[in-house]
C-alpha cells in the first residue's frame, strides 16, 4: 500500500528536480548579466566611481548633479521633444496605411509585405544610408527634390539641430512605421466586421463608423503602439550617434547618449549609474501604463 | 431627384443620357480604385527608394559613387566597392561581417537551446517557486537594457569578457532569452498534456518525452525565437559599440561606423553603401524566405 504512494511521490519529485535542473540556467544567465548589474547600477549610482582608481561614497549626490545639469537636462528636453514629434507621426500614418491596405483586394498583401520591409532592416544600418542619402551635393535625396523643385541640393541637412531631427524622424518613420501598421492591422482585424455593417447600415457615414465604432473597438492596440513607439523614442541612440554624432554643438544629444557620454567617455561611472536608474523610472512608468491601458480596456 | 424623374419620361434624349451617364457611373465607381492603387504605388515607391540608393550607390565605380550630383542609377556597374570591403578602406568590414555573424549564430544557439530547456521547465515540470521565477524573468521587460549598460561594462571588465565576442554574445543571449522564454513557454503549454503523459507511460523519460513528443510541435516557436534572436544580434549597435574596443573585434554596424565617421580620411560612400548593403541583403532575403515566422514572433511579443 505505501510503496505505490512512495514512487508517486518520488516521481512528482523528480519531475520538481527536473524542472529546477532545467530552468536553472537559463535563470542563473538572466540573473548574472540583468539582475547583478541592476543592483551593481543602483549601489554604483551612490558613489563617485571613476573607471580606474578608487571609488568612493557620496551617497545621493549623483542624483542631486543630475537635477542641476543642464547638459542632461538639454538632453532629456530634446528626448521628449523627439519622442512628442516621432509618436503622433508614427501614430498617424501607420493607421492611414493599416486603413489603406487592411481590405482583403488584390494586391493588398503585396503593399503589406513592402511597407513592412524596411522593418527587418537594423536601425544603424538605415541611419547609414539614410546618412548618404541626405549628405550635401552627393545625396540622392537632395538632388531629387533639387529636381523635383523642391529644394536645393547644396543643403546641409545635417547643419541645424531642427533639420538634422527632420531627416532621422524620416528615417524612423521609414523604419519602423510598417510595424505599427502591421499592430494596428492585427487590431482592425480583430474588430467583428458585423459591428461595421450594422452601423452602416443605420446610416452611419464611414468617418462617422470610423470615429464611433472602430476607434474605441481598437483602443487596447491603439495604447499598445503609442506606448511602443513612446518607449522606443525615449531610449533613441543609434540613429542620432549614427547620423549626428550629436550635433551640431550637441543640440541632438538624447537621454541614453547622455548616459553614453558620462560613463563611456568621461568615463564617470557613478554618475552614468544615477543617470541611467532615472531613465530606469521612467522607462517603468511608462511600461505600467501600458500594463494599466491594457488591461483597463479588457474589460 | 426632379430633374431625373423628368429626364426619365423623356424617351427622346434617354439613351444617350443613360449611356453618358453610366460612363460617368463607371468612372466614379473605378475613381477610388485607381486613387488607392495611386496611393498604395506612390507609397511603395517611397519605401523601396532608400533600398534602391543602397543598392546603385553600391554598384557604382568608386570614381561614380563620389560624384556630385549624384548619378540616377550606375553608369557602369562595378563591384569594386565590395572589393575594398576587406579593409581597403583601413577597416575590415569583411571581418565585421564575420565578428557579427559569430556572435549572432552564438547567440541565436545559446538562446534557443536554454529557452528551449527553461521553457518547457516552466510549462510542465511546475516546482515551488517556479511562476515567481518566471513572472521575474518577465519583469526584465520592463526595464531597458540600455540602463544597465554601465554596471554590465564593470561586471564583464572583472569576469575577463569585456571586449570579448564571447561576452558579446553572453550578453545578447541574456537580454533575448526572456522573450524567448515567454514564446517556448507558451509552445510547450499549447501541446495536449495526454501527448506527453502516454510517452512517459511508454516508458519514456522526461527528457526523453519532450525531445521525442513534445519538441516537434513546438518547433515553429523555435524557428520563431532562432529568427528575432538572430535578427536582433546581427543588428546590434549599442552593445557592441560599448562592451568591444579593438577594431578586429568589431561587430559589422560598428566597423560601419568607423568608416562612417571619416577618421580614415573622407568618407567613401560607395563602400560605406556597399557595407550597409551586406547588412540589410541577408536580413530582407531571410524576411522574405521566413515572414510568417517573422511576423507571427513579433505579433506574440507584442501582445506579451
Amino acid at each position: 500500500m505505501s510503496a505505490p504512494h512512495r514512487r508517486t511521490l518520488s516521481r512528482a519529485g523528480r519531475r520538481r528536480l527536473a524542472g529546477i535542473a532545467m530552468t536553472s540556467p537559463a535563470l542563473a544567465m538572466i540573473t548574472l548579466f540583468f539582475f547583478v548589474p541592476l543592483v551593481m547600477m543602483l549601489w554604483m549610482s551612490l558613489h563617485d566611481w571613476p573607471l580606474l582608481g578608487e571609488h568612493h561614497f557620496t551617497g545621493l549626490k549623483n542624483y542631486r548633479e543630475a537635477l542641476h545639469d543642464t547638459e542632461f537636462r538639454t538632453a532629456v528636453i530634446f528626448t521628449v521633444k523627439y519622442t512628442l514629434i516621432t509618436t503622433p507621426v508614427l501614430f498617424v500614418l501607420g493607421l492611414a496605411m493599416a486603413l489603406l491596405v487592411r481590405h482583403k483586394r488584390r494586391g493588398a498583401r503585396f503593399f503589406q509585405a513592402v511597407y513592412f520591409l524596411p522593418v527587418v532592416v537594423g536601425l544603424a544600418s538605415a541611419a547609414f544610408l539614410w546618412l548618404f542619402m541626405f549628405q550635401s551635393d552627393i545625396g540622392p535625396a537632395g538632388d531629387l527634390a533639387d529636381h523635383l523643385g523642391l529644394g536645393s541640393r547644396t543643403t546641409n541637412w545635417f547643419a541645424g539641430s531642427t533639420s538634422a531631427m527632420l531627416v532621422v524622424i524620416g528615417m524612423v518613420t521609414w523604419k519602423i512605421v510598417g510595424l505599427q501598421m502591421l499592430l494596428l492591422l492585427t487590431g482592425l482585424r480583430s474588430i467583428p466586421t458585423d459591428a461595421e455593417e450594422a452601423a452602416r447600415i443605420d446610416g452611419a457615414s464611414r468617418l462617422q463608423t470610423f470615429r464611433y465604432v472602430i476607434l474605441p473597438l481598437l483602443r487596447p492596440t491603439l495604447a499598445l503602439v503609442l506606448v511602443f513607439s513612446v518607449a522606443g523614442s525615449l531610449l533613441a541612440f543609434d540613429q542620432f550617434y549614427v547620423m549626428t554624432g550629436g550635433g551640431p554643438s550637441n543640440s541632438t544629444i538624447t537621454a541614453v547618449y547622455e548616459i553614453y557620454r558620462a560613463s563611456f567617455i568621461k568615463f564617470q561611472l557613478g554618475y552614468g549609474s544615477a543617470l541611467s536608474a532615472l531613465l530606469m523610472i521612467v522607462l517603468a512608468a511608462v511600461s505600467a501604463i501600458q500594463m494599466l491601458l491594457l488591461r483597463s480596456s479588457d474589460h | 431627384m426632379s430633374t431625373r424623374t423628368a429626364r426619365t419620361r423623356d424617351p427622346g434624349t434617354r439613351p444617350v443620357e443613360t449611356d453618358s451617364r453610366n460612363l460617368v457611373t463607371a468612372i466614379r465607381q473605378s475613381l477610388p480604385r485607381a486613387a488607392w492603387w495611386a496611393v498604395c504605388v506612390c507609397l511603395a515607391v517611397l519605401f523601396l527608394y532608400p533600398l534602391y540608393v543602397m543598392l546603385s550607390q553600391s554598384l557604382k565605380a568608386p570614381g561614380e559613387a563620389a560624384a556630385a550630383p549624384p548619378t540616377l542609377y550606375p553608369h557602369e556597374l562595378s563591384l569594386n566597392n565590395f572589393r575594398a570591403l576587406d579593409g581597403d578602406t583601413g577597416i575590415d568590414i569583411v571581418a565585421g561581417a564575420g565578428n557579427s555573424l559569430l556572435v549572432s549564430l552564438g547567440a541565436t544557439l545559446a538562446t534557443v537551446v536554454l529557452s528551449t530547456v527553461a521553457g518547457y521547465g516552466f510549462a510542465r515540470l511546475r516546482f515551488p517557486g517556479s511562476d515567481i521565477l518566471f513572472f521575474a524573468t518577465l519583469a526584465t521587460f520592463m526595464i531597458p537594457f540600455q540602463a544597465v549598460i554601465t554596471p554590465l561594462y564593470l561586471l564583464l571588465n572583472n569576469l575577463g569578457l569585456q571586449n570579448s565576442l564571447l561576452g558579446l554574445a553572453a550578453v545578447y543571449t541574456t537580454f533575448q532569452l526572456p522573450f524567448g522564454l515567454f514564446l517556448m513557454r507558451n509552445s510547450f503549454a499549447a501541446v495536449p498534456r495526454s501527448l506527453e503523459e502516454a510517452a512517459l507511460i511508454d516508458g519514456c523519460g522526461i527528457l526523453k518525452a519532450m525531445v521525442r513528443v513534445v519538441l516537434p510541435v513546438a518547433v515553429p516557436g523555435l524557428i520563431t525565437t532562432a529568427l528575432l534572436t538572430f535578427f536582433a544580434c546581427w543588428n546590434e549597435f549599442f552593445a557592441a559599440l560599448i562592451l568591444i574596443s579593438d577594431q578586429e573585434k568589431f561587430t559589422l554596424p560598428v566597423s560601419l561606423s568607423v568608416l562612417a565617421s571619416g577618421n580614415l580620411g573622407s568618407v567613401d560612400w560607395g563602400v560605406l553603401q556597399a557595407g550597409v548593403a551586406v547588412t540589410i541583403v541577408p536580413c530582407v532575403v531571410i524576411y522574405l524566405l521566413l515572414q510568417k515566422y517573422y511576423v507571427g514572433g513579433l505579433l506574440s511579443g507584442a501582445v506579451k
